[in-house]
């Protein structure tokens, strides 16, 4: 009986969490021309007069572009850092993890106040560089903490054997270890591009006047008015959020699987 | 130089630009916003640099501060006991599931992909006047006019609660998981109920989970300004709001730097607390 109680309790709390997202997919393809309920037909409008806004498409540039510059500087030094921590016995390498975490054990709202105003006083103003420095900072205790958790796992076996076999560290790095990391390289990439991509508590102080990216033009765009495009915005988010990570899943599983992991 | 000399370098070079990141653009600035703190907006709108005590004098006294901050602190510790409650069953649930574990635990983070404001003006379409609710209220002829349930303090911490239940959820799976079942089961074996065995074995167990997902829930909770923005009224900001309001609407830097050094102070002493008796390991668990 028991049991069963906890169960259908899980059920609700899975309801609770989906819900309202699949509410928001559902009323992004109503005809009706106020984006609400009642549901008045099948339309894909709402996707078309998005693709035609030149204000969602200018964010959209701007959200990949901050995106993946921001994996690609917080990977790169994520990963430096984490084969440090994870390969070499480092004196106080506790306290070397929790500073470098640090960035997310900070309220976001204060780490972007503190950042908007330090840099601001070196002359650098609210600009990309400004929004793409925060995300940098704010991504990299993430990144360092999915490849940390997936470079333990690889051994060193095979790159003494490497190295016993005649191959410089040099060699060694590049055609043993670096491919064996990649999978965890990809996906503390893809954690860093999700996270920025989605921000919005940082990017509202760091962003210049008439920048927007994806949330904040949502954010915007909520404070007008209950615009019908938003819902197929939020759906085509999700699409991307989820539907890439997911297939990212998918083609890890099958690398996996031809090498034989 | 030595290869041992070399060795001890190498790993100090790796860690150099993240460790030169994290000082420059974190902890230099907290640096810088202390010392901004005791400068003073002047009528002019320019910063006169100084040691004022203006600022803290008015973010420690006055009443409005004070107010807003015990109420964000107590929306944020509603927000943490209702996901401790909603979420402490799912996660024993999971974890105790044969069959579709690995599903669940996908739909479990695919909450996280899903963008903060997305899933927070989701409840505008389920409470709004034209939403889901309304509509299917009046279709049943149970009200006659829609009942206008948004912009409250119970929405936003609504809104809360829905953005931060998965961390709860994760976090108390992540350590019911790793309890060895055996245990229950010769708590069983020695006489005990499946509920006593629960609450004297395995409940004990898992509130490092419990307060790992608690911590998360509190200090995200307290620190978002974006959930009172979407989903509360004119009355419901929270502390971050007047940071927020001070920093970006009224420029008032000097104050801005003083109002989130207060609310770092709070929150930062929760994380010291925890780590302190619990450690950081346990939260890394959950996140990592």
């Amino acid at each position: 009986m028991g049991w069963n109680l906890v169960r259908i309790w899980t059920v609700l709390v899975y309801l609770f969490m989906f819900l309202p997202v699949a509410v928001v997919v559902l009323l992004s393809f109503n005809a009706s021309q106020f984006g609400s309920f009642p549901m008045t037909g099948f339309s894909f409008r709402w996707f078309v007069e998005l693709a035609q806004n030149e204000a969602i498409l200018r964010a959209f540039r701007t959200s990949i572009v901050l995106g993946l510059l921001t994996a690609m500087i917080s990977t790169t030094l994520g990963v430096l850092a984490s084969l440090a921590l994870v390969r070499y016995r480092v004196p106080g390498s506790n306290l070397i993890s929790t500073l470098l975490i640090a960035p997310i054990l900070v309220p976001e709202v204060v780490l972007a106040v503190a950042l908007l105003l330090f840099l601001n006083f070196l002359q650098i103003n609210k600009s990309f560089t400004l929004l793409l420095l925060g995300h940098v900072i704010f991504t990299l205790p993430f990144v360092i903490l999915v490849v940390q958790a997936r470079l333990v796992s690889i051994k060193r076996d095979v790159e003494e054997a490497a190295m016993s076999l005649g191959a410089s560290p040099r060699q060694t790095f590049f055609q043993i270890t670096l491919p064996l990391m990649l999978p965890a390289v990809l996906a503390g990439a893809l954690f860093a591009f999700t996270i920025s991509f989605d921000d919005i508590t940082g990017t509202l102080f760091w962003k210049p006047g008439g920048v927007e990216t994806v949330p904040t033009q949502i954010f915007a765009m909520l404070r007008n008015s209950i615009s019908p495009e938003i819902n197929a915005l939020g759906t085509v988010m999700i699409v991307m959020t989820v539907g890439l990570p997911l297939l990212g899943l998918a083609i890890a599983r099958q690398v996996a699987k031809k090498s034989g992991g | 130089m030595s290869v041992e000399a070399r060795e001890a370098r190498q790993p100090w070079i790796l860690l150099s630009p993240a460790l030169t990141a994290v000082a420059l653009l974190l902890f230099v600035p907290l640096l810088f916003i202390v010392v901004y703190s005791f400068w003073l907006r002047t009528a002019t709108g320019a910063d006169e640099v100084g040691f004022f005590l203006d600022n803290w004098q008015e973010a420690l006294t006055d009443a409005f501060y004070r107010d807003i901050l015990l109420n964000t602190l107590k929306i944020a510790a509603i927000t943490t006991l209702a996901c401790a409650v909603m979420g402490y069953p799912a996660a024993y649930f999971i974890a105790r599931s044969k069959g579709n574990k690995a599903i669940l635990l996908l739909l479990l983070m695919l909450p996280f992909w899903i963008s903060y404001i997305i899933r927070t003006m989701s409840w505008i379409n389920i409470l709004g006047v034209s939403g889901a609710f309304n509509t299917a209220m009046m279709a049943l002829g149970i009200i006659d006019e829609p009942i206008q349930m948004l912009y409250n303090e119970v929405t936003v911490i609504l809104g809360l609660v829905h953005f931060l239940l998965p961390f709860m959820v994760l976090n108390v799976f992540v350590s019911l998981d790793g309890i060895d079942t055996n245990l229950e089961d010769a708590a069983n074996s020695l006489g005990a109920t499946r509920w006593q065995a629960f609450t004297n074995v395995t409940l004990p167990l898992s509130l490092p989970g419990l307060a790992a997902g608690g911590l998360l829930c509190f200090v995200l909770g307290a620190g978002t300004y974006i959930t009172p923005l979407v989903l509360g009224g004119p009355t419901d900001a929270m502390f971050a709001n007047l940071v927020f309001e001070a920093i970006i609407t009224q420029l008032n830097w000097p104050l801005g730097s003083a109002l989130s050094l207060m609310l770092l102070v709070v929150l930062g002493a929760l994380v010291l607390i925890y780590n302190r008796y619990l450690g950081m390991a346990q939260l890394m668990k959950g996140l990592g």
